[in-house]
């Protein structure tokens, strides 16, 4: 008796010590937006009431299933050729009960729910854009202190910990931390237009409870509302191809004087960027600056060496299209050339105009052409990448 | 001589052996038999897909696969799964059983049927080729899109769509012809005396699936040929740069994909209560609110599609629409739930291995449903959609719902079918490895969805490693105790205890009263039914 009670003791101890250490997730996280609230309660609300019918009816199941046995002798008790009337008293039990719970219990809260979810304009205090990429995120401000902001917004995991057969220590934000985060102001109601480059994206932070498909060629709305301050993390949630689980979301929510703060350095730092488009670079700042441009955006297709991923994703080292000249005799850019691809995209390859500025463009195709295995020679000037765009 | 020539005649029971037997048949036992084969065989290759993307899964970071191949196993274990082991299982049983059912003595288009089944492997050779063209450096492998092929991401994929659409649309065919047969035989080779309304509820569930397919098969074959004019031939259905709309696509392929689901469910709802009418010996209750029900659930099928894309934008009266029509389905869901209750309360119960899966199965598939039901609610979709939450939800309506309800059905037909009985220790075993092994897989699945691991993604962040690693043993072990299926299937095949012609106590039926196995032919004179 005695060691049997140490056994339960020590079993329980075991088992209480292994979920204290892990990481046990049981509901929604902490919901943080009047959206993410609501769906909460929702969504336990519509719990509760399932699994109450479900343990009702298995009760129900179970104690006949102990009763009702052929081994027990019980003797089979013939439904009574049921009377229709009673058949269809047994019928509209719980088509009545179904009825209240669908349309009335869970109905009505669901149909308020829907229109505020809907309800993207009333009250809303700013507007941003929200593009999904290949994989990547861009986001812009169209109205308010950061007006005219914009920026992209990529995963920032070390490459080397999300490559095949990395057994090291990963980030604690491993998958979920990105280089430029989006900020938003704490308490304001935000719009936000979603929209795609390519294929469709889906923008979710689960605690925000917002979660809107980004359509390629059209504008879709949602809104969030973020009430607490802090840094919340998502990721996109439509197959969007081989970097799916490649393309996470990083916003922080900050009080508004921090975030007016933060438009100005943003816009300060957007203008000093601006500028270097009009200054002569050497060759060797362009390769410099280049290999970091393209081993955030180009390395995840045409990997790090240059050697691309073929058919899908051709090899950039010693391709035509790498190697061949950049502008024609009268001085514009070639058609299918290598600016042409970067700027306008074709197919798969996204069109990188609204994503990379002069700067980037320039320094990522001069690194190209003189790094990855290719040593073409020449220097593309973000001058020149501003002057192809007019 | 002539006399025996005549006798020979009469009796049909000569067929060709050995290859030539199976490509030429035109019996409805041997295509029954081959569509059953064909459907193991397809579970175990499927399921085998779905290993290797769990074993990834066992931890954070990639192990065993690149993403590339990642995301095409996903879709071709979709699509093996729903279009060549669930419903080649469920015409197999159609196959078997309607003509015993209903007192005839064949299908009625026996040719049609011949070709309905020899449709089948070469769709299935299409789905899986690219990946072995692939280790020949021709293209770039299978349809890497999921099996739902949305595009823009379909029409930039590789030959893989192009193989995937083809083999949609053989096996499109297939069910559609399929389909005309099972309506044919239904309609006409009934004995004499059995009105429709005294049709086993098998037929029923069968016919009503039947006229789903007719509906909503050509639908999908429209909208992926759309999409294949999309890729090659310079159509813009789904661009938005040449005036179309890619969530179109998603219309057309729901309104296909929303029946399907009851396309593969249906016949089970029709057998489930035969066994359960079986083991409790007592009749089924509420035969006729059970038909009813069935009826409703197929008409509710074609108008609630667009709940499977809340979060694609649509105006908030569609939303409500869809929401509230989803919502109604429970409504005659919840009457065959009380009839499947009801006709076992107060039975004499006996739980031999086909009603230990029918009891599991009504209890793991009201898991399904009540899941089905909250996720019909607009605000709260926005997070459980393609979450791990919706992943855990499908399989216990098409996993626990329909295969575990076609296992139901195997080991109740297999003694007539075969003329053995099989193992049943074994086949207790079975059930309960799969049944625990099942929910310790997908359990821990709704809870990963909760927490916010989007599904189809090859890694994943940190705090969703302790569930994944459960959920991945789990599956393992549910995949393993198939094999207990297949030992138990093929050696009952070969031998074993001779069944009698009843074989259970409590089943009803005219396909009991034939031996067991039953002659090449079932009935030569039409049995009547009173």
């Amino acid at each position: 008796m005695q060691g049997f009670r140490k056994i339960v003791l020590g079993v329980s101890a075991l088992l209480i010590s292994l979920s204290a250490r892990a990481d046990y997730a049981w509901n929604f996280p902490e919901p943080v937006t009047p959206m993410a609230l609501d769906t909460l309660h929702v969504h336990n609300k519509f719990m509760l009431i399932s699994m109450a019918i479900f343990f009702v009816v298995l009760a129900i199941m179970i104690y006949s299933i102990f009763a009702h046995r052929k081994s027990k002798n019980f003797k089979p008790v013939a439904d009574k050729a049921p009377s229709t009337a009673t058949e269809i008293f047994w019928t509209l039990i719980p088509f009545v009960i179904l009825l209240l719970i669908d349309f009335v219990i869970m109905g009505i809260p669901a149909y308020h729910s829907v229109v505020m979810m809907e309800d993207t304009r009333n009250e809303a205090k700013m507007v941003i854009k929200i593009t999904g990429s290949q994989w990547r995120w861009q986001y812009e401000y169209l109205d308010g202190d950061a007006k005219g902001i914009k920026f992209v917004s990529n995963l920032s995991t070390p490459k080397v910990q999300t490559d095949k057969g990395y057994e090291g220590v990963k980030d604690e934000q491993y998958l979920l931390e990105v280089d430029n985060r989006l900020v938003l102001p704490v308490g304001e109601k935000v719009r936000i237009l979603m929209t795609a480059t390519d294929v469709l994206h889906n923008w979710w932070v689960p605690q925000f409870g917002s979660s809107r498909v980004a359509v390629p060629g059209f504008i879709r709305e949602t809104w969030v509302q973020v009430d607490k301050a802090g840094t919340y993390r998502g990721q996109c949630k439509e197959l969007c191809g081989k970097g799916h689980g490649y393309m996470p979301i990083v916003v922080d929510a900050v009080p508004m004087e921090e975030y007016k703060a933060w438009a100005v350095a943003k816009n300060a730092e957007m203008a000093k960027a601006a500028a270097g488009s009009d200054k002569e670079w050497t060759k060797d700042e362009l390769v410099a600056e280049g290999k970091v441009v393209y081993e955030k955006n180009c390395a995840v297709c045409h990997q790090a060496s240059g050697a691309g991923l073929p058919p899908a994703f051709p090899a950039l080292t010693g391709s035509k299209i790498t190697t061949s000249p950049i502008f024609g005799a009268d001085g514009k850019y070639l058609k299918d050339g290598h600016l042409d691809r970067v700027l306008n995209g074709v197919r798969v390859m996204p069109a990188w105009k609204a994503l990379l500025n002069d700067t980037e463009i320039a320094a990522v195709i001069t690194y190209e052409r003189n790094g990855l295995g290719n040593s073409v020679g020449d220097v593309l000037q973000p001058s020149q990448v501003k002057a192809a765009r007019q | 001589m002539s006399t025996t020539t005549v006798a020979h005649h009469d009796d049909h029971a000569e067929h060709p052996t050995g290859i030539m037997r199976w490509l030429t048949t035109t019996n409805h036992k041997d295509i029954g038999t081959m569509y059953l084969t064909f459907s193991l065989i397809m579970f175990l290759v499927g399921g085998s897909m779905i290993l290797a993307i769990r074993a990834e899964l066992f931890q954070p970071g990639l192990q065993l696969l690149n993403p590339e191949f990642f995301n095409q196993l996903i879709g071709v274990h979709a699509l093996i799964m729903i279009f060549a082991a669930l419903m080649p299982a469920a015409t197999g049983f159609a196959n078997w059983m309607i003509p015993l059912q209903i007192g005839a003595p064949d299908m009625a288009l026996p040719r049609l049927n011949n070709w309905g089944f020899w449709l089948l492997p070469p769709s299935a050779i299409l789905l899986t080729l690219p990946f072995t063209l692939a280790l020949f450096g021709i293209g770039d492998g299978a349809l890497a899109t999921g099996w739902t092929f949305y595009p823009p991401l379909s029409v930039q994929g590789g030959i893989g769509v192009d193989f995937a659409i083809f083999a949609v649309h053989l096996l499109g065919i297939s069910s559609v012809l399929g389909s005309i047969n099972i309506i044919v035989t239904l309609f006409n080779m009934r004995a004499p005396g059995m009105t429709l309304m005294k049709m086993p509820m098998f037929c029923w569930g069968w016919l009503i699936t039947a006229f789903l397919l007719i509906a909503t098969i050509p639908v999908l074959a429209g909208a992926v040929t759309m999409l294949l004019t999309d890729r090659h031939f310079g159509t813009h259905f789904f661009d938005a740069a040449g005036g179309g709309d890619p969530i179109m696509f998603q219309h057309l392929f729901w309104f296909f994909g929303h029946p399907e689901v009851y396309i593969l469910l249906l016949p089970v709802w029709g057998f489930i209560p035969q066994i359960l009418e079986a083991f409790s010996r007592k009749p089924m209750y509420g035969y006729k609110a059970q038909v009813y029900s069935l009826w409703a659930i197929g008409a509710l099928a074609v108008v609630v599609w667009a709940h499977h894309f809340f979060t694609a934008g649509m105006p908030v009266p569609a939303l409500l629409y869809f929401m509230y029509s989803t919502m109604a389905i429970s409504l005659p869901l919840a009457v065959l739930f009380f009839c499947w209750i009801k006709t076992m309360w107060k039975g004499s119960m006996s739980f031999e291995t086909p009603m230990l899966f029918a009891v599991g199965w009504i209890i793991l598939f009201g898991i399904g449903g009540l899941t089905g039901l909250v996720l019909a609610d607009v605000a709260a979709d926005a997070q459980y959609h393609n979450s791990y939450f919706v992943v855990a939800h499908f399989h216990y309506t098409l996993f626990a719902g329909g295969i575990m309800g076609i296992m139901a059905g195997t080991y109740y037909w297999l003694p007539k079918m075969t003329g053995h009985m099989y193992n049943e220790k074994l086949g207790k075993l079975h059930f309960w490895l799969t049944a625990i092994s099942f929910n310790m897989t997908f359990i821990p699945q709704f809870f990963l969805g909760l927490a916010g691991m989007p599904r189809r993604i090859p890694d994943y962040a940190l705090q969703f490693a302790e569930f994944n690693m459960i959920s991945t043993i789990a599956a393992f072990v549910l995949g393993l105790s198939q094999l207990i299926f297949v030992y138990n299937i093929v050696s009952c095949a070969r031998g074993g205890k001779k069944a009698t012609d009843q074989v259970w106590e409590g089943a009803k039926g005219l396909e009991w009263t034939l031996p067991s196995p039953p002659p090449y032919h079932s009935f030569t004179e039409q049995p009547v039914v009173k």
